[in-house]
């Protein structure tokens, strides 16, 4: 469903990243791992359309993705989290997982100006619950956003995100911050995510986490590939050994 | 939900039927009349700035462009007040697509800029075109009516004010809660995020600007008729950032904030008399204690103050 064919980005003379090529199937949950400052999240924001790539492309169903922001990627069907969150924290909790569902609704001005809107919003704020109910935010419905903590944060996020009912959703390290509980919390809402049918893209510090809930793994370091493969290749490939794992 | 009308519509309208019987004398309701129309601007305004959290400094060209185009539309063409008033906010909707279609595909700041050479630029040419636009000693314009019917007595005036101030407030109120308004405030909130959830950020700022210098340019139509006069100072510096600070002072994206920040900033002067040449320093101060003291402005701050107090009686 992604493919992506040698990505280079650099920053001065820093190649944050350089000539990533991998593919991702669709329905399963592909992870992106590699030290600090390897490029995991820059590779994101190619992917994603924050960020325009220096040379390579992105391809997703097979289209070129080149020039497209995330908002029309949005409309193919990608979706993301952020690492250090982006959520409105002028709006309440909940208007930001309906803010998620933007295309799906009426989004004129007209018909907001008029109310038109209203019936369908009921509908949204009642799926937004539910929505922030799955991820386990539910308690906080009703709470403004800058009354989250940021476990609460990472998993609005999601909730926002799911409301856009994506094809495939790229999570920018979902778990960080979190404590043990936490993760394995999100880990299961991942695992859950996968099943209903989204592809899932990740990018994780939390080996375990990674290891636990990984189809196919990516291994960068220095903006390159180190390696890929399953959790248990890529466990026992000895570069990853000496790059990444060993080095603790 | 809610019914149709919310509860604070029911409120302001009580509010604004029953404030003519407090009037004492035609000073207070020309004040009133003021009040309402500078206001439906703020409303305007604060989708903007308030929602989608781009500043314009420039936007008495707005209300100059309505205020002027019934102006030389009426009586200098003869068009009937209510089509030239139509024809304006339509013209003032058309030059802040033209201004806004090709600003905001960029980054920063720039909007503010480009408002503010807009209202510098729309001043020169209203003092200069003197036959057009009679320069700076301004024009006069005839009277509002339609079909016969002129709007000649302060009371009528006001109630056709407070019509037009109720009709924006419900669009605004709707709006805030829509997903339209979402999207606006959300790119305010966060640009990156409202766009990785599909919103086209720069069309959604060129909507809010077009839809703002609509309402500034019904706004400046009525207030010419009303005056039966315009100057260029209606396009003024001065009243640019005096229709900024109504929205800042009143609350970004409130509503009833901008509203009572129109009341504040028109009523204020009048109570003060003679600021002439001040209001600006007057403008400049209010503007600073609100960011010092009140930075989310009067009606969010209340709002806080009051849901706090509530929160605190059920505590104890």
């Amino acid at each position: 469903m992604l493919e992506v064919r040698q990505l280079s980005k650099s920053f001065g003379g820093v190649r944050a990243v350089d000539g990533v090529s991998f593919s991702v199937r669709a329905g399963s949950v592909h992870s992106v791992i590699g030290p600090n400052g390897a490029g995991k999240t820059t590779l994101f924001n190619l992917v994603s359309g924050v960020d325009t790539p220096s040379a390579g492309e992105v391809l997703l169903d097979g289209r070129s993705t080149a020039g497209l922001g995330p908002d029309a990627l949005a409309r193919l069907g990608m979706s993301r989290t952020f690492q250090n969150v982006q959520l409105c924290m002028n709006m309440s909790a909940r208007e930001n997982v309906m803010l998620g569902a933007h295309l799906r609704t009426d989004s004129t001005l007209l018909a907001g100006l008029l109310g038109r809107t209203r019936g369908a919003d009921q509908a949204l704020r009642d799926e937004a619950a539910q929505l922030m109910e799955q991820v386990g935010v539910g308690r906080y419905a009703d709470a403004h956003t800058t009354q989250l903590p940021f476990g609460a944060l990472k998993r609005l996020e999601i909730a926002r995100s799911l409301a856009g009912r994506p094809r495939l959703l790229l999570l920018d390290e979902p778990a960080a911050g979190l404590n043990e509980t936490e993760t394995h919390e999100i880990t299961e809402l991942i695992r859950s995510i996968a099943a209903s049918g989204i592809t899932v893209v990740l990018v994780e510090h939390d080996m375990k986490m990674v290891m636990n809930i990984s189809d196919h793994i990516l291994v960068l370091d220095y903006g390159k590939k180190l390696a890929e493969g399953t959790a248990e290749e890529v466990r026992k490939n000895p570069q990853v050994i000496a790059a990444y794992l060993g080095s603790d | 939900m809610k019914g149709l009308v919310r509860p604070s519509q029911l409120v302001a309208l009580a509010i604004l039927l029953l404030l003519p019987f407090a009037m004492r004398n035609n000073f207070m309701m020309d004040v009133a009349v003021r009040v309402l129309l500078a206001a439906v601007a703020a409303v305007g305004l604060n989708l903007l700035m308030g929602f989608a959290g781009q500043v314009s400094i420039g936007h008495a060209a707005f209300i100059a462009l309505g205020a002027y185009g019934s102006g030389i539309a009426t009586s200098r063409f003869g068009w009937p007040p209510v089509l030239a008033l139509v024809a304006a906010a339509a013209g003032a909707s058309v030059v802040a697509w033209l201004i806004a279609k090709p600003i905001l595909r960029l980054k920063g700041h720039s909007l503010t800029m480009a408002t503010l050479g807009l209202g510098v630029i729309a001043n020169i040419v209203l003092i200069n075109e003197v036959a057009w636009t009679g320069g700076p000693d301004g024009m006069p314009v005839p009277p509002l009516q339609a079909g016969g019917l002129a709007l000649t007595s302060v009371g009528q005036w006001y109630a056709l004010a407070a019509a037009v101030l109720v009709l924006a407030i419900a669009g605004s109120l709707n709006l805030y809660d829509s997903p339209a308004g979402r999207a606006l405030r959300g790119l305010n909130g966060s640009e990156v995020a409202a766009r990785v959830m599909g919103v086209d950020v720069a069309s959604f700022k060129v909507r809010a600007f077009v839809l703002s210098a609509f309402l500034a340019a019904v706004s400046g139509s009525l207030t010419a008729h009303y005056l039966s006069f315009v100057s260029p100072s209606m396009a003024s510096f001065t009243h640019s950032v005096e229709l900024a600070t109504m929205v800042v002072l009143g609350g970004m994206a409130s509503t009833y904030g901008a509203v009572l920040g129109a009341v504040v900033l028109t009523v204020l002067p009048q109570l003060l008399g003679g600021l002439q040449g001040y209001e600006m320093m007057l403008f400049g101060l209010i503007l600073m204690l609100t960011m010092i003291f009140l930075p989310k402005g009067l009606v969010p701050s209340l709002e806080d103050r009051l849901r706090r107090g509530v929160r605190g009686a059920d505590d104890a």
